[in-house]
């Protein structure tokens, strides 16, 4: 057999104005995990696609050869015949159905058409037990969370006898722990043979398990780097991945901190769907003008909760506890009395929450503070374009018009136009949740310079991240949550990643850094 | 030539319907040897279809924010046969009855939007709920008869003309107002076009700009002097003229305007944008049970009856206008100008089909295979610009 197990050779895909790939070579040793690297755009996933048939032989040039025969799949079908098993970015499990029907879906364990459950359920425990995962599999996918979720569809892959394993970005929705168990089970499936392609933007996990890596830029391979040989760095995959080089991934920046803008008292929540749990128990922190503050935790942990029922109890019930905004006591009662008292908050998921998407980036900018623009209810649109036009310049969001749909954006561009539409609602107090999710290099560095402006025009920032290289760099104070409460408040100079990581599992009341001063 | 065809690529979506709506009556009129478009049809053609219209009008922002609303049609009936009891058996004035009926109207958008917006129950239930309440009511208050007749002061509103100026064989007041609507169309496209170029837009050229304007104008003059050779325009039009420009005016200039759109593209996201999404919707029903009232009493004034079957089916017709008039069922899509086209479509369809004599059983089969072809092509459309 040779030594490669899929060669994929001078591959060029055009859409209607863009060559998203052009020459494209990337081979894949046998039982190697080979990461794919690049900014969003860069043309991974559509090279994905291509090779796992999502766009059929014929729409494409170039060759694939999958253990030194050619390939031409037709479609998801054909390649997985040959055992080529894709897992996306978004996951692709129904959530009404058990974990055992969604393994076994489209590959039903059946004699003569009727489903053989015993045997579902049998293979299905086998597949649990592989990959790590003690559930019940007559458990409903949509009552697990998502890292469970996604040991779920790689057992799904190997029930298909999966030769080659591509993982979409399969970390970027999971919490530290799941991503650190999900890298374990790369490399146990490395010893059994299994060959993994992993693409990722998360370079730490990146240089942890890969072998080799491959980095991809504007639809060109740029280079193939061995781990071993060519000792790589993270900075060294970023400057290949940019084009240049990245000495600073965080801008620099001397705070000025000033008073304190937001105080919040005793915060207690109910969960949402079961009235007699706490979500959120007694929390209290404080916010100063000027301050970025950062707020890490596990999934789960309540971080998102917090955020939203102070963005006007959008999340919870029987809300108790204050809220003091310079000195004076506030009601946030709903979303717009939040934006009337200088709060903003930038979701976690902007497409389902941040953007409208079917419309375009002047309409989104403008939403939230439409009030600016019009006289007697009637909309100022003249007024509307130089608003959307000056923050596109302001944002630099790449676009060739405000009148683009924001659904037709890059990741880092739909950011950069929640966080316009947000400041153009000139708020005192900002809420980012999960500010960089899916977003390339670049366009990262651009967001936290804009953090950071925000910061030195006076106004407060909280920033919700699961990276914590991410937390540690931007902020001037961290509070670490776990299991609805604060469990440590640490200061820029005390933070590292492994005291964060040691709060973010402690269970019991606060802690704080012992040199920290309490306000 | 590269120009035209570039222009016509790129508003397929946008004017579409006013070519199929175009071809349409070219076939009509071939097919019934001029008979469709002879000025005492043109007439009739408004006078049948306006309350469609004015139902469309009010279906197309509930489909924009995401719903549905199956009982516009047993709301008209209802208010039809309260505004009779009101005007026919206690024998109030017709103004009271009409601001009595407008209100019954708001009263029953209110229990609608109540049990969609608030208590979260998707509009097709509580529609469908309110198309049998409504249709049992009409029939229990009828008690099962027609009511007739109507004031003559209350059937003008259907079947009366604007009175002309002068006693002339073609009525002058169509003519003027078709020549004042065409310089103030030309004035507010001259004006868009001028700020256009001020944020340097881009702009179609000079040609296509003067020829949009004057294929506009001739549409615009030869329809008024339809209307002038036969008996000038029609009260009902001038009802609807007004509700056209104002409910264009609100979806596409105000801040309710934009509500509704962002609520119907993504309805969380508006909801943590500050936008009131509950009141929205709430209110959005509302304003569907006043245009079924109006369209209720258009229909009791044209029959000069309210009987206990009108207004059915009137729903899946003003549904349909708004689905054929490029509004998507997944809601944030949708003009009000395209669903009044989308109503002319249907309208000139069911006018045209029985000049040329087809049966009503013709008739539906051939509206029901115009509504799915027209959805299949703007949906081939977009899925072509996607790729």
């Amino acid at each position: 057999m040779s030594e490669y197990i899929l060669e994929m050779r001078g591959i060029v895909k055009t859409f209607p104005g863009v060559k998203a790939l052009d020459d494209v070579n990337i081979r894949v040793r046998q039982g190697e995990i080979h990461s794919l690297c690049g900014e969003n755009g860069a043309g991974k996933s559509t090279l994905m696609k291509v090779l796992s048939g999502v766009y059929p032989h014929g729409s494409y040039e170039g060759d694939i050869l999958f253990e030194g025969q050619t390939c031409e799949f037709k479609d998801i079908k054909q390649s997985e015949e040959k055992g080529i098993v894709i897992i996306h970015q978004e996951l692709a499990l129904i959530p009404y159905l058990s974990i055992a029907e969604n393994i076994f879906l489209g590959n039903e364990r059946s004699k003569k058409g009727v489903i053989d459950w015993n045997e579902t359920i049998m293979r299905t425990g086998e597949l649990l037990k592989k990959v790590g995962l003690s559930e019940n599999p007559n458990t409903l996918v949509g009552n697990i969370g998502v890292g469970k979720q996604q040991l779920v569809e790689i057992a799904k892959a190997l029930s298909k006898k999966v030769k080659l394993l591509i993982l979409d970005e399969p970390t970027a929705a999971l919490n530290e722990h799941d991503s650190e168990n999900l890298m374990r089970l790369m490399l146990e499936f490395k010893r059994e043979g299994i060959t993994c392609i992993l693409i990722s933007h998360k370079l730490n996990e990146v240089t942890r398990v890969s072998d080799s890596i491959t980095i991809l830029r504007d639809g060109h391979t740029i280079e193939t780097m061995s781990m071993q040989e060519d000792g790589v760095t993270e900075d060294r995959i970023i400057s290949g991945m940019v084009g240049r080089d990245m000495t600073h991934r965080y801008p620099e920046r001397t705070p000025e901190i000033g008073e304190v803008a937001l105080e919040v008292r005793g915060w207690t929540v109910y969960h949402e769907h079961h009235p007699d749990r706490k979500a959120l128990d007694d929390i209290n922190l404080t916010l100063r003008h000027g301050e970025i503050v950062g707020i890490a935790g596990l999934m789960g942990a309540g971080r998102t909760e917090l955020a939203m029922s102070i963005f006007g109890k959008s999340y919870g019930r029987n809300i108790s506890g204050q809220l003091v905004k310079d000195g004076k006591e506030i009601r946030n009662d709903s979303v717009s009395q939040a934006i009337a008292n200088g709060f903003a908050y930038v979701t976690e998921d902007r497409k389902e929450y941040g953007l409208i998407l079917m419309d375009d980036i002047k309409r989104n900018i403008s939403l939230t503070g439409i009030g600016k623009l019009t006289k007697r209810a009637v909309v100022n649109e003249r007024e509307e374009v130089l608003v959307a036009e000056d923050m596109r310049k302001r944002m630099n969001i790449k676009t060739p018009s405000i009148l683009q749909k924001t659904g037709n954006l890059s990741g880092g561009n739909q950011q950069k136009v929640v966080l316009g539409k947000w400041i153009f609602s000139e708020p005192d107090i900002l809420i980012l949740d999960e500010p960089t999710r899916g977003i390339d290099v670049g366009a990262k560095y651009e967001i936290y310079t804009i953090i950071q402006q925000l910061a030195a025009q006076g106004k407060a920032v909280l920033v919700i991240s699961s990276e914590l290289p991410e937390v540690i760099g931007l902020s001037d104070r961290i509070y670490v949550m776990n299991a609805g409460r604060i469990t440590g408040e640490v200061s820029r100079e005390q933070a590292s990643q492994e005291t964060l990581m040691k709060y973010m599992t402690h269970t019991g009341g606060v802690k704080r850094g012992s040199d920290h001063q309490t306000v | 030539m590269e120009a035209i065809t570039k222009l016509f690529k790129n508003n397929v979506r946008q004017y579409g319907m006013i070519i199929a709506l175009v071809v349409i009556m070219i076939l009509f009129t071939v097919l019934t040897g001029g008979l469709l478009v002879k000025p005492i049809n043109i007439t009739n053609l408004i006078l049948q279809n306006s309350y469609i219209l004015v139902l469309a009008i009010g279906m197309v922002l509930v489909i924009i924010t995401g719903h549905i609303d199956l009982s516009v049609g047993s709301v008209a009936a209802f208010v039809g046969a309260l505004s009779a009891i009101m005007m026919v058996d206690w024998g109030l004035p017709a103004w009271i009855a009409v601001i009595a009926s407008l209100a019954a109207g708001a009263l029953i958008g209110a229990w609608q939007g109540f049990w969609v917006a608030y208590v979260k129950i998707p509009a097709f239930i509580v529609t469908l709920a309110g198309m049998l309440l409504f249709r049992g009511l009409t029939m229990i208050v009828l008690e099962g008869q027609s009511i007739s007749p109507f004031p003559d002061g209350f059937t003008k509103i259907s079947s009366g003309f604007v009175p002309n100026l002068a006693d002339t064989a073609t009525n002058l007041v169509a003519i003027l107002a078709g020549v004042a609507f065409t310089v103030l169309y030309i004035l507010n496209e001259l004006r868009g076009r001028r700020e256009q170029a001020r944020y340097n837009f881009e702009v179609t050229s000079t040609g296509l700009f003067v020829l949009k304007l004057a294929v506009i104008a001739i549409v615009i003059n030869a329809f008024t002097f339809m209307l002038a050779s036969y008996a000038g325009i029609p009260n009902i039009l001038v009802l609807l003229f007004v509700l056209i420009l104002a409910y264009s005016f609100m979806m596409n200039k105000t801040v309710m305007g934009r509500h509704i759109y962002a609520l119907g593209g993504n309805e969380k996201a508006a909801g943590l944008s500050g936008i009131k999404t509950k009141k929205v919707t709430f209110w959005v029903f509302v304003n569907m049970g006043v245009l079924a009232a109006v369209s209720g009493l258009i229909f009791a004034a044209r029959l000069d009856a309210a009987t206990p079957r009108a207004g059915t089916n009137f729903e899946l017709d003003a549904i349909a206008a708004c689905f054929i008039g490029g509004a998507s069922a997944a809601g944030g899509i949708g003009t009000v100008f395209g669903a009044i086209i989308g109503g002319l479509v249907m309208g000139v369809l069911n006018n045209g089909m029985s000049l040329i004599g087809l049966g009503i059983d013709w008739q539906q089969g051939i509206k029901g295979l115009v509504l799915l072809l027209a959805v299949a092509f703007d949906i081939y459309n977009k899925n072509k610009r996607a790729a």
